[in-house]
């Protein structure tokens, strides 16, 4: 028994000297991430994990600077805008080769504007026969309302896209660089069609982007290799893994010992301790996002203004930033983020006063013990890091001004379904912007989407949503920005819900790791990255 | 015999069948959408949600869906996963290897460490060894094994940098395409230098996680085991004879005193896959145990079912052939049931 | 299972002092029981023992360390949470929650048990089969897989859990009781009753349970261990209590966060489950070596 102990101790050390001693030859750049992607087809996805993974092989017609939200060319080099806005020609490049040997697949042309045909149509066409495949399920391409703004999308030869909208929209050149529509190739599609595994288009990718795709494990790792002949900013390393490491302790642990140079959302509670070494290095930036606690306004007590207000007061807004998102937070009072345009840095922010909350109550004629729920998020958010610790706060918080809050949750779907339809008294939610227009934030609080909608204070105001849509139809930067911050003093005023916060996204990577970009919409992109 | 292994072969037949139907029901009554779990805040529309009900064959009668489902899985085919349109068997298979792999290791190391060490604590019966032995085999049997890994991770990984952390080989150094899922064999048939000690060095603290539990187990089993055949009338006599100490334990007592000890392994193995799903969560492990977890999360039925159906057939089998080796070793055993 | 019981070997001094004679031998029992019943007492008593609420904040205390170690603060005893509850008092109130699932899913499945065990055994033929193969069912799926599955069915809360552990432990007292009922069938006093037309429910519960009880008492020790384990597991996963009740693994997963900041928020639930588990499975195995002489100390 000794012995064997013995060998088993010496085994062990004996591994850790060798597994010290191996060294790389080609780069590899090792990517911790947090989960397995739903599938390669980014169309058929809706989580930054599934995007990330899909995202080193696809290019799009246009592309997201990386590390910004400005649009540039990316698979058209450049597009004329005619018909008052209405139709788009996109002029494709040229000599764009697709990814060979990926699954036995050597594509013999181009990229051409069939690839593109076949892209939209997949997600758009019932009748096409990739629709169905894997389930047909394109959320984004519906999410983005695009079967509403398309008329048509046609060729006019090989290099030339016409797509022809059903009313004016810019935005539209701003979706079009996400990831849903992202250009698979066409010839790969009939490839496997022929083959009889449609089936496979979705989980072995070929597409045009920096990296090339070499396999997939389920829940252990992506690998990618890097693409010689890319045409646009190229890869620095040679090869590209994905560790999938769901654990966040687990993740920095590796991160700390070299088998990863860069770890996916480190922990709050661990910020501290990858500032304080040397080896790693921390980067920040505030997300496109914001969580807020509604009140349903059907409900009384919560139909009157003084009600809300007061509740607006009895929560302590800081102790929640420092102890909940441990500093990864700024606290919120517009439901936009500062980093968006018409923010209104005028409009005053509540603060934390729970004598004068109890004297609004009492004003309002509300006896207290009162009794509410109080529903918080059962699953971590890029707004939210823990509803229930944040829940747990609110209820001590309120227990102080007489009120009694009982704390409800249900499964994730069952949360955002029940809350639409107006089931619970408040609760807690969120929203990450789409596309960087404010608009996206804002018409969470109109009243087409207090009907069973989005808008889960069922909060309908008449000056705030006329400006809302008026601000929907106009060209113009500055009225809209106008409007916009009216908007945000009545709510403020209204105050249907409580702002909670905007969160702050951290990356940590190894020191060694140079070039990576920070991206405002969370994403991970991995082209102009270097390991030294 | 052969009598005897076909009742207890049609004896699971039913249980199989409830087994199907149980699943198939019970998942259906966790609350939440297969469709609706995977959006985000945009939601889904109804329209929308129609459709794909439609399309997964959701909106037929819970009945109909179940005989569907018998019908295809007569005919070998588990389903495709809702979350990663990919087979449930295919998927299965990928994963549990890992699985395996793991749990294997955790029962040798049980076994291995657990036998001389229950023997050696009957052997030198009230010594320091026997009272810390059992004193360790309590705490080991009582571990609470999710906590255990945290802290194992804590000390020997982080504080003195012994294993790493969690993964199954360092993707740093080594790649290589998995032949047989099992990545002691795959690294060793892969011509990478080194790979095989990493992928062991990443092995070993799940496998102590997993194994403390049995491991304790078999070395209080062993050592019980051990003292009551040490007092029988036989091991008097080859005492008596005159035969060595070594030849008496080894040859004479051991023998007899494993065969409760089997089936307590074969017991653990069931227990085995109860704590692979924990371990599997705490160290990044891809295995099934974190695969079904996260299945019930994603409500992805097909994929629940298959492998609700697949593990547990997997320990109606092992209990199955527990018993039959146990029928095997002891003859006077041949009637259970 | 054993066919000796205690009545054949009652001492003149009464069968409880025997039991206590054979129990006090095994020192790690006793000391278990020891422990025990000091956990058992915290427990009762949480209300007087603990320092303070165990859901009351400390805004602007909070993740303190335990007051010896370094920015300790000697108001708190073993340092506070991440939202600055004191530590001792959540742990001391924790105890009556685990105590609480441990023995309602040790009553739950011993009661069932015994009925459906007594089913079995007694009236045989269908129900007997049917009963074992529902047996067979419920332990070919990996417990907490079905614990988890059921828990998600009924919704996470305490009770809930207590149920599912309750399912998924019930195949042990069933099948132990059916057992040894089966064993106690052939004895010749059992015939005696039954010739002396004993009805058949007066048969069960009066005359065969009390025989079937020392193996029956064992398991359900180390039952009560058991289930607080388990349903710890549960509370690690997310799917135990709800919040703010103070269960040992639902902290312990609230808190896993901290693990390398603040360790100690970490490791001191982990610890109280480790030990009460401990102290329980000690006493169980100094029950069963006082109550089933074939594995008494020899």
């Amino acid at each position: 028994m000794f012995k064997l102990s013995l060998k088993l101790a010496a085994s062990v050390g004996l591994v850790a000297m060798l597994v010290g001693a191996t060294a790389a030859s080609a780069k590899t750049l090792v990517y911790c991430s947090e989960g397995s992607p739903e599938s390669f087809t980014p169309a058929m996805n809706g989580t930054g994990t599934s995007f990330d993974a899909d995202r080193p092989v696809f290019d799009k017609l246009t592309a997201f600077e990386r590390g910004g939200t400005n649009v540039g060319p990316g698979l058209a080099t450049s597009w004329d805008v005619t018909d008052g806005g209405k139709t788009l020609t996109f002029h494709l490049r040229k000599g764009v080769k697709f990814h060979s040997g990926v699954n036995g697949f050597k594509p013999t042309r181009d990229f051409n504007a069939d690839d593109v045909l076949f892209s939209f149509n997949r997600q758009w066409k019932p009748d096409h026969p990739y629709f169905k495949v894997s389930g047909g399920k394109y959320d984004y391409f519906n999410d983005m309302d695009m079967p509403a703004l398309l008329d048509t999308i046609e060729k006019t030869d090989d290099y030339t896209i016409v797509m022809k909208l059903k009313e004016p929209n810019m935005p539209i050149l701003a979706n079009l660089a996400m990831d849903f529509a992202s250009i698979h190739s066409a010839e790969y599609a009939d490839f496997l069609m022929k083959a009889g595994k449609p089936e496979q288009f979705d989980q072995i990718p070929v597409g045009t982007g920096p990296f090339i795709f070499v396999t997939y494990q389920k829940d252990a790792m992506i690998r990618f290799k890097k693409n010689a002949d890319y045409f646009g900013e190229k890869a620095l390393v040679d090869d590209l893994v994905f560790a999938i490491t769901p654990d966040p302790t687990a993740r920095l642990a590796k991160l700390k010992a070299g088998e990863c140079h860069f770890a996916i959302a480190p922990r709050p509670a661990d910020l501290e301790e990858i500032k304080k070494d040397k080896s790693l290095s921390l980067i920040s930036q505030s997300g496109l996002n914001v969580s807020y606690w509604a009140f349903n306004t059907e409900k009384p007590p919560f139909d009157k203004k003084e009600v809300r207000q007061a509740f607006n007061m009895a929560i302590d807004h800081d102790a929640i930033i420092k102890e909940v998102f441990l500093g990864s937070g700024t606290s919120a009072k517009n439901l936009i983020p500062p980093t968006l345009w018409s923010y209104n840095d005028k409009v005053p922010s509540y603060s934390f006063n729970p004598e004068k909350a109890k004297a609004l109550l009492a004003s309002a004629g509300v006896t207290t013990p009162l009794d509410i729920d109080l529903w918080y998020l059962p699953v971590q958010r890029p707004y939210n890091p823990n509803g229930k610790r944040m829940a747990e706060m609110m209820q001590a918080d309120l227990a102080k001004i007489g009120v009694n809050a009982k704390l409800v949750t249900y499964e994730w779907g069952e949360y955002r379904k029940r809350m639409q339809k107006g089931e619970h008294m408040t609760g807690q939610l969120g929203w990450t912007g789409d596309n960087g227009d404010p608009d996206n934030f804002f018409f969470l609080r109109g009243c087409a989407a207090s009907k069973g909608g989005l808008n889960v204070t069922k909060w309908c105001n008449k000056e705030y949503d006329d400006r809302l849509n008026k601000a929907k139809s106009l060209s113009d930067i500055k009225e809209r920005t106008k409007l916009y911050e009216e908007m945000q003093v009545i709510e403020q005023e209204e105050a249907p819900d409580m702002k909670i916060a905007h969160s702050i996204v951290f990356e940590a990577m190894r020191a060694e790791v140079s070039g990576y970009k920070q991206s405002p919409f969370g994403s991970h992109e991995f082209q102009g990255v270097d390991v030294k | 015999m052969i009598k005897f292994i076909l009742r207890r072969l049609l004896l699971t037949i039913p249980t199989f069948i409830a087994l199907m139907f149980v699943t198939f029901i019970a998942i259906r009554l966790v609350p939440g959408d297969p469709v609706e779990v995977r959006t985000g805040e945009h939601g889904i529309s109804p329209e929308r949600l129609a459709y794909f009900r439609h399309e997964l064959g959701l909106d037929q009668p819970v009945w109909k869906q179940f005989f569907d489902y018998v019908w295809h899985l007569l005919h070998g085919d588990f389903g495709v996963s809702l979350s990663s349109n990919e087979k449930v068997l295919t998927e299965f298979l990928s994963l549990f290897p890992a699985t395996l792999e793991l749990s294997i290791a955790g029962i040798l190391f049980a076994v291995l460490l657990g036998i001389p060490a229950g023997v050696f604590a009957a052997v030198k019966r009230g010594s320091w060894f026997d009272h810390t032995l059992m004193g360790a085999a309590v705490a080991g049997f009582s571990m609470p094994i999710f906590w255990w890994g945290l802290l194992l991770i804590m000390l020997v990984s982080e504080g003195w940098h012994l294993t790493p952390v969690s993964g199954r080989i360092d993707m740093i150094n080594f790649y290589f395409e998995p032949t047989t899922g099992f990545m002691l064999i795959d690294s060793l048939m892969s011509d990478q230098k080194g790979a095989f000690l990493s992928a062991l060095h990443h092995l070993v603290l799940p496998m102590i996680v997993l194994g403390t539990v049995p491991l304790a187990v078999i070395a209080r089993m062993t050592r019980s085991s051990m003292l009551e055949v040490l007092s029988e009338d036989y091991v008097r006599t080859a005492r008596a004879k005159g035969l060595s100490e070594f030849r008496v334990i080894s040859l004479h007592a051991l023998r007899n005193a494993l065969i409760p000890v089997v089936t307590v392994v074969g017991l653990q193995v069931g227990g085995l896959l109860a704590g692979a799903v924990l371990t599997e969560t705490i160290f990044s492990w891809p295995g099934v145990g974190k695969w079904l977890i996260e299945s019930i999360g994603r409500r992805d039925y097909p994929a629940l079912q298959g492998g609700i159906l697949l593990i547990s057939s997997l320990v109606i089998v092992i209990n199955l052939l527990v018993d039959l080796l146990y029928g095997a070793i002891n003859p006077r055993i041949r009637h259970g049931g | 299972m054993a066919a000796e019981t205690v009545t054949h070997q009652a001492a003149p001094a009464g069968p409880l002092s025997a039991f206590w004679n054979a129990f006090s031998q095994n020192r790690g029992a006793v000391g278990g029981l020891v422990i025990l019943l000091i956990i058992i007492f915290l427990a009762i008593f949480a209300d007087w023992v603990a320092p303070y609420s165990a859901t009351e904040q400390f805004r602007g205390m909070t993740k303190l360390p335990p007051y010896w170690a370094q920015g300790g603060d000697p108001r708190f005893w073993l340092g506070t949470d991440a939202l600055g509850r004191d530590m001792i008092s959540r742990l001391i109130y924790g105890a009556r929650i685990s105590l609480f699932i441990g023995l309602s899913v040790m009553t739950v499945s011993v009661i069932v048990g015994i009925v459906l065990g007594l089913l079995a055994a007694f009236v045989g033929g269908a129900v007997d089969s049917i009963l074992m193969r529902i047996m067979d069912l419920i332990m070919s799926i990996p417990s907490l897989v079905l614990a988890i599955l059921v828990v998600s069915i009924l919704g996470p809360s305490l009770t809930n859990t207590i149920v599912a552990v309750s399912v998924v432990y019930l195949p042990n007292y069933v099948r132990l009781v059916r057992g040894s009922a089966l064993a106690e069938f052939g004895k010749d006093y059992i015939i005696a009753a039954k010739v002396a037309g004993v009805g058949p429910i007066r048969l069960m519960f009066v005359t065969v349970l009390p025989n079937c009880l020392a193996p029956l008492i064992v398991q359900a020790a180390l039952g009560v261990s058991n289930a607080i384990l388990e349903a710890a597991a549960l509370g690690f996963l997310g799917l135990g209590a709800q919040p703010p009740t103070p269960e040992w693994g639902a902290m312990l997963a609230d808190a896993r966060e901290f693990i390398r900041s603040n360790p100690w928020i970490v490791t001191l639930p982990g610890l109280a489950i480790l030990v009460s588990v401990v102290s329980i499975n000690l006493f169980g195995d100094g029950l069963r070596d006082a109550l089933d002489p074939k594995l008494r100390r020899s």
